[in-house]
């Protein structure tokens, strides 16, 4: 059954009743396609469009259109449709052969899904693995998550669990449930290591507020780390729904090693699932009108604790009274009530106990979330924000009644097919790209000037919507436009990467991890584009480079140099007025074609057409 | 000529000269020595600065400003008396000297004791709206003294040891510019000839131009905005104002050796060369564990970088033309914690601020006996943002249109304190 929460977010909803039961649908179709009620008819034929997801995008997209009266714009060109598919997909432009095989292919939508196969096959498997490695690994660690020694998280550690499970398409609910439930070592030079526990392991302090903030947030797309304190001013959510959450992970366990003579730097974290002891004990500690909690060799312990039992969790309300929780996940299951269903001879408390023998929590909460709808609306929802550049929420890990979706049964009936095809992340990528708005170009038409999300409306996505690239994706670009980087080996690029990247996060330093990015259209992006090195080596002219071989190529003429260039780098021809500059500079430097060429190539890297995925 | 249409405010001379033109050939250093104390003088004529002294993580204002001594809960510091009204914490003297030119408020009360949600409120006067992203306090002040500041060549709005929040619906152009506690800007030089930059800049005006012109929203304008600024920047010799090293080291001992001294000198520095607004850094306040002891070490630190900005600022006759705000996003709890720390507590909790007409020595507002509640009028992000901009002269009929053409009222209606004037 859908909890009360997830009710209300749909009754808030247009299409309240279709959405409903189809977000009900997607573990018991079959059972409920009986089920009295009045959105019977509506479902049965949503249902049946669920066989087709393209088409159900397609067909949801275009009643917004209709309902809000604009029109879409027309079609982006082929060359800027393959150049954001190879940026979304595989997180880099098109190398100017790819550009070519694409363009040179019939004008069809056959083409287009043959590219995006290939990109999704075998043959780009690891940079594709790569690309969605950087991306899922800040989200789940953020970008300067474990960049340092002086933290439990190791940042290798979780790229390489990443780069194998993506590799390998494994399917989402997989993973979540291998990241909820790690255990072994962080760290890749360990005999015991299991890269998931690098989502957990810093998460764990100070009771695992972090662990159950951020679970809730990136899985199940809900935003839950005020309630830690307090009810929810403006939805439901209230504090006990946040430490019943909590309580699953307070089993988890993490033992760090240290370096004595390398300043005490962490060199293994150790993630375990040890027997809670609980703060207080037992039940009828619990019904006591007062809790009085002691210090004790640093720890706070329940004065009053009597015998071993129940392990429960105590929080203070925001008048100080102390309340208790036990496991409860967001939609109301309890595993008290679950175990004593399934167990009714261990009595009623047996689902709470401490005992990892008994009750593996962090196991019972990840079978609840990959069982749960949010799991996939929370996904469709990342995705589409991914592609389209505007989720059906924003923030896009808030979902609920306060922030209703701009397409609820797109939303829902996606949900619904990606669960049925097991979670696999590459169909529900193929579905979104091979849609009709991820085609549409960037340009406004006459009749959707409203469809502008910078103006606070609901997204339509009757064209694409301008973002810029990450700091990722420029850095993959300049080394496939520039073939750079060929000679050094995959770790060492790694590592080159990470380094340049950091130059733009800041931590906050606060208890939430969160940071900022100034890669972000802000000054020090310009500079780092205008004068960095990143792009100075990109613009290198010595022997060898992606300039000299175009500048030395006696069989190019100059004509067909610039076109390179712009083909590399925007994936179109230069325009009769550009044309004309370019020759102006290529007169300029006294014939020296290598330096002309630079000054082309710099102009067009730091130019917005490159840096914007449109 | 160029068919070269760019945004708004934007000419396409600018955007060459300052390509063309070369930082070395000005000779930065010695133009703003020279010029530095004259201009000061003049800049300060024609608008007020802000600098804000921004807490990341919410420190424990009850351990500093409004201590309960006489309440278990009050911690374990004692109260010493200052130059002005009250007491404040025993590790906090230099300041306590100073406190004739600052006031205490106490009576703050706001709803938001999450980080990023506090952060996002305490720098824009309003709440998180997923519709709308709201211009911070630098974004704000910089737009509102834009005309005033018409010869300031590098960013209106410096963001030092720290990220600040955006610029939101005002655009890119008035976004947080940050640097490093020690002034490094990286990227600065540009390589290359002038003759070849003069080339360049032609090549990439008519890409931008182009891109723009095709109507595809305002990322393309505010990327071509964002790199005239950043061309104006390169080629400034008002950058010399970041070189916090070239101060004489009697004045940076004054302040410490430390980030945030650092920092508190340069916004000086910024100040005086006619950056309107300022946000220094200090970070490390999110005391769940340990609340005591690390203030220990904290609260030094601040003192001495705080105390040396007040009365430099005074010293240098700048005082009644800059207006300094130190506040995080929330204070901390009353209650202390069983790792002896506080957690989150925005019910009830203290800014503290002075220059410009806000008159110093003052407390505003009180807290009942254990710190939990405000027991005088309240008052909220809005009336601080409206007490600030009053202090600053930016009128408070001021009224922006946000891009979807909503009219926003400034400090989002929020109301002086006046308590802090006359």
């Amino acid at each position: 059954m859908l909890d009360r929460r997830f009710y209300l977010w749909w009754v808030f909803s247009p299409m309240a009743a279709a959405s409903l039961l189809l977000a009900q649908g997607s573990s018991c179709a079959a059972e409920k396609a009986d089920s009295p009620g009045a959105g019977n008819s509506k479902k049965a034929e949503i249902v049946e469009q669920l066989l087709e997801p393209v088409d159900l995008i397609n067909q949801q997209i275009r009643l917004g259109w209709r309902a809000h009266d604009v029109r879409p714009s027309r079609q982006a060109t082929r060359g800027e449709w393959c150049r954001r598919v190879y940026l979304d997909l595989l997180g880099r432009v098109p190398t100017t052969g790819e550009l070519d095989v694409f363009l040179s292919s019939p004008a069809n939508t056959i083409s287009r899904a043959a590219l995006v196969d290939r990109l999704l096959g075998s043959e780009y498997r690891d940079q594709y693995a790569r690309n969605w490695r950087s991306i899922w690994t800040n989200i789940l660690i953020g970008r300067t998550g474990g960049s340092t020694r002086r933290e439990r998280t190791n940042r290798a550690g979780m790229m390489e669990y990443l780069q194998e499970s993506l590799r390998a398409n494994k399917p989402y609910d997989r993973i979540v449930y291998e990241l909820l439930t790690a255990t072994g070592s962080t760290s890749p030079t360990e005999k015991d290591f299991n890269g998931a526990t690098n989502f957990l392991v810093d998460k764990l302090a100070e009771k695992g507020v972090q662990a159950t903030t951020k679970t809730a947030q990136i899985f199940l797309g809900l935003a839950v780390g005020c309630t830690q304190c307090h009810n929810h001013p403006f939805n439901e959510a209230r504090q006990n729904q946040f430490w019943e959450l909590n309580a699953f992970f307070r089993q988890a366990q993490v033992e760090v090693t240290r370096d004595p003579d390398n300043n005490g730097r962490i060199v293994n974290a150790m993630l375990t699932d040890v027997d809670f002891a609980g703060e207080g004990r037992s039940r009828e500690a619990d019904r006591r009108d007062e809790i009085v909690l002691e210090m004790r060799a640093g720890r706070l312990v329940d004065r009053d604790a009597v015998s071993l039992g129940a392990a429960p969790v105590f929080y203070e309300l925001r008048n100080g009274q102390v309340r208790v929780a036990y496991p409860v996940f967001v939609d109301g299951t309890s595993l008290a009530e679950m175990f004593s269903k399934e167990y009714p001879d261990r009595g009623v408390e047996f689902g709470n106990s401490s005992a990892v023998r008994d009750v593996h929590r962090r196991r019972e909460l990840a079978d609840l979330v990959v069982a749960s709808n949010y799991l996939e609306l929370a996904l469709v929802n990342r995705m589409w924000a991914h592609f389209f550049g505007r989720g059906f929420t924003r923030p896009i890990h808030d979902m609920g009644p306060h922030h209703p979706p701009s397409h609820p049964e797109l939303l829902a009936g996606l949900g619904v097919a990606i669960r049925k095809a097991d979670f696999d992340l590459k169909q529900l990528q193929r579905w979104m790209v091979l849609s009709d708005p991820y085609a549409l170009s960037s340009r406004f038409s006459r009749n959707n000037a409203k469809d502008d999300p910078a103006l606070g409306g609901p997204p339509l996505f009757s064209r694409f919507y301008l973002r810029q690239m990450q700091a990722e994706q420029l850095y993959e670009s300049l080394l496939v436009a520039t073939q750079a980087q060929q000679t050094v080996s995959t770790e060492e690029r790694g590592q080159l990467k990470q380094r340049w990247l950091q130059q733009f996060s800041t931590a906050f330093g606060t208890d939430d991890q969160s940071e900022s990015n100034t890669f972000n259209g802000s000054i020090p992006q310009m500079l780092m584009m205008l004068n960095g090195d990143l792009v100075e080596r990109a613009c290198s002219i010595g022997n060898g480079s992606f300039l000299d071989q175009i500048a030395t190529d006696t069989q190019q003429t100059n004509r067909e140099k610039i076109n390179h260039l712009y083909l590399a780098a925007l994936a179109r021809q230069p325009t009769r007025q550009e044309i004309q500059i370019c020759n102006r500079l290529l007169q300029s430097r006294g014939g020296d074609v290598a330096q002309s060429l630079q000054d082309i190539w710099w102009a067009v890297l730091n130019s917005n057409e490159f840096i914007l995925i449109h | 000529m160029f068919p070269f249409p760019l945004p708004e405010g934007m000419s396409r001379r600018h955007f060459l000269r300052h390509l063309a033109g070369s930082a070395t050939l000005i000779g930065p250093s010695l133009t703003l020595a020279h010029s530095l104390r004259a201009q000061a003088t003049q800049l300060g004529k024609t608008h007020r600065s802000c600098i804000l002294l921004w807490m990341g993580g919410g420190p424990p204002t009850i351990d500093l400003w409004d201590m309960k001594p006489s309440v278990p809960t009050g911690g374990t510091f004692k109260p010493i008396s200052t130059s002005g009204a009250g007491q404040i914490n025993e590790l906090l003297p230099l300041l306590a000297g100073q406190m004739q030119h600052l006031s205490v408020v106490r009576s703050m009360s706001t709803r938001e004791a999450d980080h990023q949600r506090g952060r996002y409120y305490m720098h824009t006067g309003f709440v998180p709206n997923p519709n709308v992203q709201h211009p911070s306090y630098g974004a704000v002040v910089a737009h509102e003294l834009a005309a005033q500041t018409a010869d300031l060549e590098i960013p209106p709005f410096v963001s030092i040891g720290g990220a600040s929040e955006g610029p939101g619906f005002l655009g890119m152009g008035y976004a947080p510019f940050q640097v490093d506690s020690r002034g490094r800007v990286r990227n600065l030089e540009m390589g290359v000839e002038a003759s070849r930059r003069m080339d360049r800049s032609e090549l990439l005006g008519a890409l931008e131009g182009r891109f723009v012109r095709e109507n595809r929203g305002s990322a393309a304008s505010e990327h071509a905005k964002v790199l005239e600024k950043t061309f104006s920047l390169m080629t400034s010799p008002q950058m010399e104002a970041f070189r916090v090293e070239r101060e004489p080291e009697t004045v940076r001992e004054q302040y410490g050796d430390t980030n945030f001294g650092r920092g508190c000198l340069m916004a000086r520095r910024l100040v005086e060369t006619g950056t309107p607004f300022v946000e220094v850094n200090m970070g490390g306040w999110d005391l769940h564990q340990n609340c005591f002891t690390t203030l220990q070490t904290k609260l030094p630190e601040m003192d001495q970088a705080m105390s040396a900005l007040v009365a430099d600022l005074v010293q240098r006759d700048l005082w009644q033309d800059t207006v300094v705000l130190w506040m995080g996003e929330f204070g901390r709890t009353p209650r202390i914690n069983g790792n002896a720390g506080r957690d989150h507590w925005a019910r009830s909790w203290s800014v503290v601020m002075g220059g410009g007409d806000i008159q110093g020595g003052r407390i505003v507002g009180a807290t009942n006996e254990d710190g939990t509640k405000v027991t005088t009028e309240p008052y909220s992000s809005e009336d601080l943002m409206a007490t600030v901009c009053k202090s600053m002269g930016i009128s408070l009929k001021t009224s922006f249109t946000s891009n979807s053409g909503r009219p926003m009222k400034i400090a989002n209606g929020g109301k002086v304190i006046d308590e802090l004037f006359g």
